[in-house]
């Protein structure tokens, strides 16, 4: 298989960066990790993950879809949807490479949305296969493998080098394009690495979750279940699993009137918000607890009900680290799942 | 400490002083707690924790727990105390309908402190005196507890309850702390710095909304930034403006009533220091208008509430500190 | 009125002016045929404890490059005591403004009386002058709400 030494990505990541944008994870003051573009003298964080996922990259928090201009009673529509330029994101894991199979069911199925897809053809995803699972991993659970990881290219750290697979064609132009960079390799110590890696998942403490209890003809049995209650007893209303989570991908539209000018733009919305269904007629989920139920319900029940059995979570763990409150989908699981 | 409370809880439930309790609830891991509600001795016995990391205040849940039927009972530490005060003071809560016990705390820990060291595969962490064995899936690893300790831990401003039915160990004092270093260190900066800061630490705001709902003084029924007749109502920040409105207002909100729990900043899914915007109000309140704590009693009026004929005029600020 | 044909800067200043006292006076130094500055444009609130510290705001994410809180002298108030709260309430925003590095002469309290329709013109010269001094408000714009 290809690869370069460690000590030489770098010069590769330079390469890449004088043809087209790269992002790759690197650390923060506080000890986190964040997607930056890249630029001389960046490193690649150690940190397993990064605090906010990677679908910022094609779909980001806050987008402008149109621009208006109104002079009297007539209104022109501005188009200000551009080509995007080509970019590369380095770095991503396993979880977060599931998410944009999971993302495109969405953006990507009749009517397309033509901004999410445009970022989507020009962007390249460059994965990362994990050595060091946290204990809050739990991508097993659906089916993921973090020593396999899908997107465009997957790449493998044995310690010493990186190696790298083209997963398709986009992956093969970027792998040619660096090509003078890489060298054969051999993957003994790789394999050894990825048993070893098998070895720990085996020995997670979410290693044994399970999806059996949930997925579509599931519906009214949790929908009605007495749990939530409970469950969502405590839930602040904040959004912070939504933001952070790899493949929430609800938002809103609105108008800004700019004073010149009107712009329409979308942002991310949260289910766990109390006017996230609130409409003219008034609110159809007006307790935390039916939004709260929502949520769970969408990613577990209603998700692969209508994606042949697709569930809406890939089991990156970011809500178990950063809810406020520590409840999470793994505690929904666990509860619901006991008849 | 935790056997202690749980027999008192259990203690309380049976003589019918109170008809629930609420405290907090065991994770997955030794670390993710969860504030609860348990109504019965054995949801007691099987879920209640009371350790290192049940650092979630659960004053603000008081507000509608104590609307309730029943009286229900609080295990509140130093810091809840005080929350729990300035909402009785705000008339939010019904004091009546709360048995409150106060609990001492000897600091919480952040596991995201831990993490940052690069400690991963968490399975478990005890506490020997200041040394901090961290277990997990790839073996042990110390650290000093200090290291570990939450920031609101670091600068706790009172180690003396304000509000208790009954108390479980000994009450302390009022500490000095060093809590306003901070802000008197970004208060010496040039203008630019501190502007370069707070952009710096503001635009990884990703707008949860995590700080607002935690907040034991953000109550209101309907916040401004979510009522579409409000004119600034934003789900996420398409501007740099609108990350510092935000957390402008949120502050100012709070301001004279923020209790300084520290809740806002342990919560941020982004580490910004936002107790830092709080802590400056605070300052300035007490600089300027006398030393004033938010929830240390439940009569005093709160500084932006009231005035004397000779406050400073705005003006103070332009002359003061540095440009 | 002047007409500014070269480009120097010229900042837009937003005047919240109580309806008692500094309307009053800024209507007097009208008649009175006072200059001040075009740019300053007044918005009227009944009491200058109306002026939440959104509207401040709002108006530097509008385009204003200063914004001025004009009131009746403290003891004057129509309201008795609205004014002595505005005190308050402005000190500690603009003291935050300026923690957070927003220049601290983009901001002012002013008391005018009635009948200072003068001292109204003056402030009102003066601190378009300061304001003009720091260059458009860059700080704390909204981008999109920049004119092209």
């Amino acid at each position: 298989m290809l690869k370069i030494s460690i000590e030489k990505l770098n010069g590769l990541f330079k390469a890449v960066a004088e043809k087209q944008t790269l992002y790759i994870p690197a650390d923060r003051a506080d000890g986190a990790s964040e997607y930056k573009k890249y630029e001389d003298g960046m490193t690649l964080s150690k940190n397993l993950n990064t605090l906010r996922s990677a679908k910022d990259f094609f779909f980001p928090q806050t987008e402008n879809l149109a621009d208006f201009k109104v002079e009297g009673k007539k209104i022109e529509v501005i188009d200000i949807r551009e080509e995007a330029e080509d970019f590369v994101v380095f770095g991503v894991r396993a979880c977060d490479a599931r998410s944009f199979t999971i993302l495109d069911k969405v953006f990507l199925s009749e009517p397309v949305d033509s901004y999410y897809k445009n970022r989507r053809e020009h962007g390249t995803i460059v994965t990362m296969a994990c050595a060091k699972p946290a204990e809050t991993c739990f991508c097993g659970t659906f089916g993921i493998d973090p020593t396999e990881p899908e997107g465009d290219v997957s790449c493998w750290s044995d310690g010493d080098s990186i190696f790298f697979r083209p997963n398709n064609e986009k992956g093969q132009k970027f792998v040619d394009s660096v090509s003078e960079l890489l060298e054969d390799g051999d993957t003994a110590k790789l394999d050894e690495t990825k048993a070893q890696t098998k070895e720990i998942m085996a020995k997670l403490p979410l290693a044994n979750l399970s999806t059996e209890a949930f997925g579509g003809d599931t519906l009214m049995e949790h929908f009605k279940s007495e749990k939530w209650a409970e469950l969502s007893e405590s839930c602040l209303g904040c959004g912070t699993c939504t933001f952070v989570c790899p493949t929430c991908q609800c938002y809103d539209i609105k108008d800004f009137n700019t004073g010149h000018g009107i712009k329409r733009f979308r942002c991310w919305d949260s289910c766990m918000y109390s006017d996230f269904t609130k409409m003219a007629h008034g609110n159809i989920r007006n307790s935390q607890l039916e939004r709260f139920r929502q949520r769970f319900m969408h990613k577990l029940v209603y998700f692969p009900s209508n994606n042949n059995g697709e569930f809406g979570c890939v089991g990156c763990g970011r809500c178990l680290s950063k809810c406020p409150i520590s409840m999470n989908i793994v505690k929904v699981m666990k509860a619901l799942e006991v008849k | 400490m935790q056997e202690a409370i749980i027999s008192r809880a259990k203690q309380l439930l049976a003589d019918g002083t109170v008809n629930r309790v609420i405290g907090w609830k065991r994770g997955e891991f030794a670390y993710d707690i969860t504030p609860a509600i348990f109504e019965s001795p054995e949801e007691i016995d099987a879920d209640f924790v009371y350790d290192d990391f049940t650092s979630a205040n659960v004053s603000k849940y008081l507000v509608k727990e104590s609307r309730k039927e029943g009286k229900i009972l609080a295990f509140l530490k130093t810091c809840d105390t005080y929350s729990l005060n300035q909402l009785t003071k705000e008339h939010r809560v019904d004091r009546d309908n709360i048995y409150v016990v106060g609990i001492p705390s000897d600091g919480k820990l952040d596991v995201e402190k831990i993490k940052a060291k690069g400690i991963t595969g968490i399975t478990g962490v005890e506490r020997n005196g200041d040394i901090l064995t961290v277990k997990t899936i790839y073996g042990d690893e110390t650290m000093s507890v200090a290291d570990a300790m939450s920031n609101k831990c670091l600068s706790c401003k009172s180690k003396k309850h304000v509000t208790y039915d009954e108390l479980i160990g000994e009450d302390g004092e009022v500490t000095d702390t060093n809590r306003f270093d901070m802000v008197e260190k970004l208060e010496n900066m040039t203008s630019q710095e501190r502007y370069d800061f707070w952009r710096n630490e503001l635009s990884k705001c990703i707008r949860c909304n995590a700080c607002r709902n935690v907040c034991p003084a953000c109550t209101c029924e309907n916040c401004v930034f979510n009522n579409p007749d409000s004119g600034v109502e934003n789900k996420a920040a398409a501007d740099s403006f609108e990350e510092n409105m935000f957390h402008i207002i949120r502050a100012f909100h709070v301001a004279g009533r923020c209790t300084d729990c520290g809740e806002c900043s342990r919560v941020c899914p982004q580490n910004i220091p936002l107790h830092l915007l709080n802590r400056k109000f605070i300052k300035d309140i007490n600089s300027l208008y006398g030393e004033y704590q938010a929830g240390a009693d439940t009569t005093s009026k709160a500084p932006l509430n009231n005035y004397t004929f000779d406050d400073c005029e705005a003006s103070i600020v332009h002359e003061r500190g540095v440009e | 009125m002047q007409v500014n044909d070269n480009k120097e800067f010229q900042p837009l200043i937003v005047a919240f002016c109580c309806n008692w006292c500094s309307y009053a006076g800024a209507d007097l130094s009208g008649t009175n045929r006072l200059n001040y500055p075009t740019n300053v444009k007044i918005i009227r609130v009944p009491c200058s404890c109306r002026v939440n510290p959104i509207f401040i705001l709002r108006a530097f994410q509008r385009g204003a490059d200063g914004v001025i809180l004009c009131g009746c002298h403290p003891g004057d108030c129509h309201y008795t005591s609205g004014n002595y709260f505005t005190r308050r309430r402005m000190t500690l925003l603009f003291s935050m403004l300026d923690f957070l590095g927003i220049e601290r002469d983009r901001t002012r309290v002013e008391w005018v009386s009635a009948a200072e329709g003068a001292k109204f013109a003056a402030t009102m010269n003066e601190f378009t002058e300061a304001v003009k001094k720091l260059g458009p408000n860059r700080r704390l714009e909204d981008l999109r709400c920049r004119k092209q």
